[in-house]
């Protein structure tokens, strides 16, 4: 009774939405413009360089919006889920490093058995020319890259699962000790190239057409295939974060007991929010060894996944947009080298100010500061349509 | 048949034992209380059976189905949900989206699902808001919907809180201290809305100290003294138990003849 005579009211106020198929536009429009946005961005960036005749700065770009998609997965596991990793430099390093390895350790001695011609078969394994022109047999990039992924979902697992059983930051120390730990096989494993890394990795075919690859014939493709990844994966994590599996993630963020006592299984959502981050910066680790032909241990280092704590924290955490703009800006000023020699100290400094003086990132404050002169803040205008 | 069945549940915290060998039952349909002086052991009781804590010994039943042991979100899928003694909202989400996330035991869609939009995942999206919409409605809340949880009065994150236990669908549903903090008016409606939820089929166990709305509300009280069970009964019967007087009022008890012989020999 009550809620028909506040309809009508709404009605004659003009408040109530009337024609159901322009606000359904209106909300779809809502939904697509940051995306078409961030797909304009791309292009516009691209054909700016071009026309400043400074296209080669794509190539950093290119590697910057690779970097971008660990620290979006980091955004999920810390600025959702609540949990802090201090091991993702790692994980991009286990994900590089298997595709590396599988797709230069020449495997021709076991090229006579069987199963090696049912793997040729299959497209597991196949034969190439190596930088000096020997034949050589290897792992093909696709079977790499399952085996990268297939290695970073069982160590993720064995990391996460005891540590995301109990309640508070044992995430960040179980995470923050297996980051030193691959750090240190990495340099003093001959098959990883020890301090020198593993260098002529082939490049990936992914289709006709579409190659992961650092020549510079291709670097607009590479540039259009990362960008084209990256908005992927926002569309996919919008609609994780906007559903029952992302409320369960914030809910468990705000108050683990009371998740709990609303029926989320706090450590399984946990542990997969966990893994889905890890499999990205694995995933971002293999793009990005074919991209560049190869892997380094500094990938691997502490200062790696500090580094991409920091550049979460600056985009705001819990904010995909914030996240994907500021850690693609910052890692194209380090590859650039701005920062020079201090780019590590750079990253550390910006972690501090932020968890200092603005613990949401200096973007969502700024962005209040500027509307601040035109309109009432948000949770004003929200409180006042609730009343309404 | 009983609905919950507890069955001798202790539970000590290093030499303290905050429950000893509790048992009791509720029926289906009952609003039942659990009440006793601070320290009785009402809370760590009601933790034991959301699951958030563990007995040491004891068994406990809904529906004749052994449930100790379960985790809380098995205890949520069994059919029981519970409130806290400070409403705990998910305070960056807004007031529907809490009720939403109510809705988490009764849906099924996972990460793959939710990040491809499957078919039949947006359907289910829409009729877990409708469900919550619903549930905000039935305690009249339907205006705060978009209110951001962190902005909400006391009473309000009290009611919030109600409806997103509701949302999980329970069989029965656990309440530690709703009316504390809360201002006469808004004690009167809590009451009403809790007959209101046992009308929908909803059993009622809860913990409270407003003895008023206690006796005005249950249909079975039992009383909790020191970790254990020194009454049980109907208000009326609860209010004439001498002891329960006692530990309410303090000082030792004396049968009422002895009280008698005093008054009388006080008077010579």
């Amino acid at each position: 009774m009550k809620k028909a005579e506040d309809r009508r009211q709404n009605q004659e106020c003009g408040t109530e939405p009337r024609f159901q198929t322009s606000d359904f536009r209106l909300q779809t429009f809502r939904t697509l413009l940051p995306f078409a946005l961030f797909a304009l961005a791309l292009v516009a960036l691209q054909l700016g360089l071009r026309a400043a005749g400074r296209e080669y700065c794509l190539t950093q770009l290119t590697m910057s919006l690779y970097y971008a998609i660990v620290v979006i997965g980091l955004c999920l596991v810390m600025g959702y889920a609540g949990q802090v990793s201090l091991g993702h430099g790692a994980f991009f390093a286990i994900g590089g490093y298997t595709a590396a390895v599988l797709t230069t350790h020449d495997f021709t001695r076991y090229g006579t058995s069987g199963w090696a011609a049912g793997m040729k078969a299959a497209h597991v394994l196949t034969a190439r020319d190596d930088l000096y022109g020997n034949p050589i047999l290897t792992a093909s990039p696709g079977a790499a890259f399952c085996a990268a992924m297939l290695v970073t979902l069982a160590i993720a697992g064995l990391i996460g699962y005891p540590a995301l059983r109990l309640k508070g930051h044992y995430l960040a120390m179980a995470t923050l000790g297996f980051g030193l730990i691959i750090n240190k096989i990495v340099v003093g494993t001959a098959l990883f190239g020890a301090a020198d890394g593993i260098n002529g990795v082939p490049e990936w075919r992914l289709a006709p057409g579409l190659t992961v690859s650092g020549r510079s014939a291709l670097r607009v493709e590479n540039y259009y295939l990362a960008g084209g990844l990256v908005l992927a994966l926002l569309v996919l994590l919008r609609n994780l974060i906007l559903s029952r599996v992302g409320r369960a993630l914030q809910a468990i963020h705000d108050r683990e007991a009371a998740a709990g006592a609303m029926g989320i299984n706090t450590a399984a959502y946990k542990l997969r929010a966990f893994v889905l981050s890890a499999l990205l910066a694995a995933m971002a680790g293999v793009f990005f060894t074919h991209y560049t032909g190869g892997i380094g241990p500094s990938e691997a280092s502490a200062f790696k996944s500090v580094r991409y704590v920091a550049l979460a924290a600056s985009g705001g955490m819990a904010s995909l947009w914030g996240v994907t703009g500021m850690s693609t800006l910052l890692n194209y000023l380090s590859l650039r080298g701005l920062f020079g020699s201090y780019d590590n100290a750079v990253f550390g400094a910006l972690l501090i100010l932020i968890v200092s003086i603005a613990p949401e990132g200096p973007l969502k404050p700024l962005g209040q500061w500027l509307r601040k002169p035109f309109a009432r803040s948000a949770v004003e205008r929200r409180l006042e349509h609730g009343a309404a | 048949m009983a609905l919950l069945e507890v069955q001798e549940i202790r539970r000590s915290f290093g030499g303290l034992v905050a429950v000893n060998r509790v048992s009791f039952a509720v029926q289906p349909g009952q609003i039942k209380a659990i009440i006793g002086p601070n320290g009785a052991g009402k809370t760590t009781l009601f933790n034991i059976i959301s699951g958030l804590l563990k007995a040491d010994s004891g068994q406990i039943r809904l529906r004749d189905r052994a449930i100790s042991g379960f985790k809380p979100h098995q205890i949520v899928a069994a059919g029981i949900a519970r409130t806290f003694q400070n409403p705990s909202l998910f305070y960056r989400m807004s007031v529907l989206e809490n009720v939403m996330v109510g809705r988490h035991s009764r849906t099924r869609w996972e990460f793959a699902g939710c990040c491809l939009r499957l078919p039949g995942q947006p359907t289910e999206e829409r009729f877990i808001r409708e469900t919550a919409r619903s549930q905000l409605d039935f305690l009249g809340l339907a205006s705060l919907a978009a209110a951001p949880a962190g902005a909400l009065s006391f009473g309000q994150r009290r009611m919030v809180e109600l409806a997103r236990a509701l949302a999980t669908e329970p069989e029965l549903l656990l309440l530690d201290e709703p009316a504390s903090g809360l201002n006469p008016k808004e004690k009167e409606q809590l009451g009403e809305q809790i007959r209101r939820i046992r009308e929908r089929g909803v059993t009622v166990l809860l913990v409270e100290h407003d003895m008023t709305m206690v006796m005005d509300l249950s249909d079975d009280i039992l009383v909790l003294h020191n970790g254990e069970v020194i009454a049980e009964g109907p208000p009326a019967t609860i209010q004439s138990n001498p002891e329960v007087v006692t530990v309410y009022l303090g000082g030792e008890f004396r049968p009422a003849e002895e009280v008698e012989l005093a008054r009388l020999t006080s008077r010579l």
